[in-house]
């Protein structure tokens, strides 16, 4: 049943993709990238990875459509029609094909205990780190403590984004005599965003803090957070919520989340440990891993949500520019 | 098979059903605001029977409550957006099909 449901989703994720390559309205495009990650999380969820589904649900789904959309308000919603011809690249992604599908006949049988996967590390991880780290998510066992230094490395490409965006773009400052950016006839949406928005954020505080013990952490908690926020920019308008959170208190939260996760390396090497090694943390290990992989999610989540929503201020200022021009 | 089996099969069976019909409406509707409101009303209707079956099948302790609290979210969020959709659709000038032809609406109202 389980290879039945992989097989229909594969099918829908494969004409999802046809669609997007044929289609030439970027609006319908955008839509089907949501499609196409909620599907893509489906089949994660199949593969009992509840993770990354989750990751690939909230950051794939939900913020990137957003981002995209901004980006659309931008630059508008038609492709730009290609003058190359189509032979030479259609030689070199059939080419490509066939190299990577002549590759597939070398792997290891699907799913085989015996895998080289499952006999690396996977084995450890299971075995070990309920005594070394103690938590009943072993990933996020795997991802803040284990692999604490990739993870490190991974907040720091979400904070060089944000540089990036704000350096190619910049916050463009709205002023009060700017025309009303909200949707102020919208009172339907007015009034259930008041009612979801703070519900949204208390989520976003369960799904952080509990990352220890169920699927979720950092990373989906920051753009779960900023989601609720950039529903509240969409709806009452982006100088209302520059007021709430503005975008330069933005920049030092993102840089703060960062910090916060590298002095709690730093400290762990001032205690006489390596970089990152929790277990010097506190005199008890088990709970040295616990206050370090809370403090380093807390600063992933930090980052994630001034980042995520840094940049939709910054797109969304551009466009209202040039939606007034 | 339980009773509660029996009727979460009955609920959930009905909700794949209506989820069924909206799609059904999705495509042969004639214009946006019919399939608009053939997607709204079915998914409302819908999200309610599938969770209706779901929480039936638990046993009623915190994953009910979550089931619930989905259900809670799915009935406030997915009108608002069929609304919002609607209302931006009529903001920006389209309009209904009796609006459009209006030969067909002189029939009707005879």
């Amino acid at each position: 049943m389980a290879e039945f449901i992989d097989l229909v989703l594969l099918a829908m994720l494969a004409l999802t993709a046809l669609r997007i390559i044929f289609l030439k309205d970027l609006f319908a495009v955008v839509m089907l990238f949501g499609i196409y990650s909620f599907l893509s999380a489906l089949i994660f969820v199949n593969l009992d990875a509840v993770d990354v589904a989750f990751t690939e649900a909230s950051v794939g789904a939900g913020i990137s459509t957003v981002l995209m959309l901004v980006t659309l308000a931008m630059t508008g919603r038609k492709e730009k029609q290609s003058t190359h011809s189509t032979i030479l690249p259609l030689f070199v992604v059939l080419v490509t094909g066939a190299a990577l599908i002549y590759g597939t006949l070398d792997m290891p049988p699907f799913g085989h205990p015996d895998n080289p996967v499952h006999q690396h590390v996977a084995p450890r991880y299971i075995e070990e780190s309920p005594k070394e780290v103690g938590l009943p998510n072993m990933v996020t066992s795997v991802l803040a403590s284990y692999r604490g230094f990739d993870t490190l490395g991974e907040t720091v490409v979400v904070f060089s984004a944000v540089i990036g965006v704000l350096s190619l773009l910049g916050v463009r400052r709205t002023k009060k005599k700017d025309l009303e950016s909200g949707l102020e006839t919208h009172k339907v949406l007015h009034v259930v965003s008041k009612i979801i928005i703070p519900l949204v954020i208390l989520f976003a505080l369960y799904v952080q803090f509990h990352g220890d013990f169920g699927p979720g952490g950092g990373f989906q908690a920051g753009v779960i957070a900023a989601a609720a926020f950039i529903l509240y920019a969409l709806v009452l308008g982006l100088p209302k919520a520059f007021a709430v959170v503005g975008p330069k208190f933005l920049q030092w939260m993102a840089a703060a989340g960062v910090l916060l996760y590298a002095s709690v390396g730093l400290y762990s090497m001032y205690k006489g440990g390596n970089f990152l090694d929790y277990n010097t943390l506190a005199a008890d290990p088990i709970a040295g891993q616990h206050y370090g992989i809370i403090i380093i999610e807390l600063g992933v989540g930090i980052t994630v949500f001034a980042v995520m929503l840094n940049i939709f201020y910054a797109f969304g200022s551009q466009a209202e520019r040039s939606n007034i021009q | 098979m339980d009773f509660l089996d029996i009727v979460s099969s009955i609920l959930l069976l009905a909700g794949v059903f209506f989820g069924f019909s909206g799609a059904v409406g999705l495509f042969r509707f004639p214009d946006f605001f019919t399939r608009v409101h053939a997607a709204s009303v079915t998914d409302s209707i819908a999200a309610i029977l599938i969770i209706g079956g779901l929480l039936l099948q638990t046993s009623f302790d915190l994953n009910t409550a979550k089931l619930v609290f989905i259900l809670l979210f799915l009935l406030v969020t997915s009108p608002t957006a069929s609304h919002a959709l609607a209302k931006s659709a009529r903001h920006g000038g389209l309009l209904t099909l009796a609006e459009t032809s209006p030969q067909d609406k002189q029939e009707s109202a005879k």
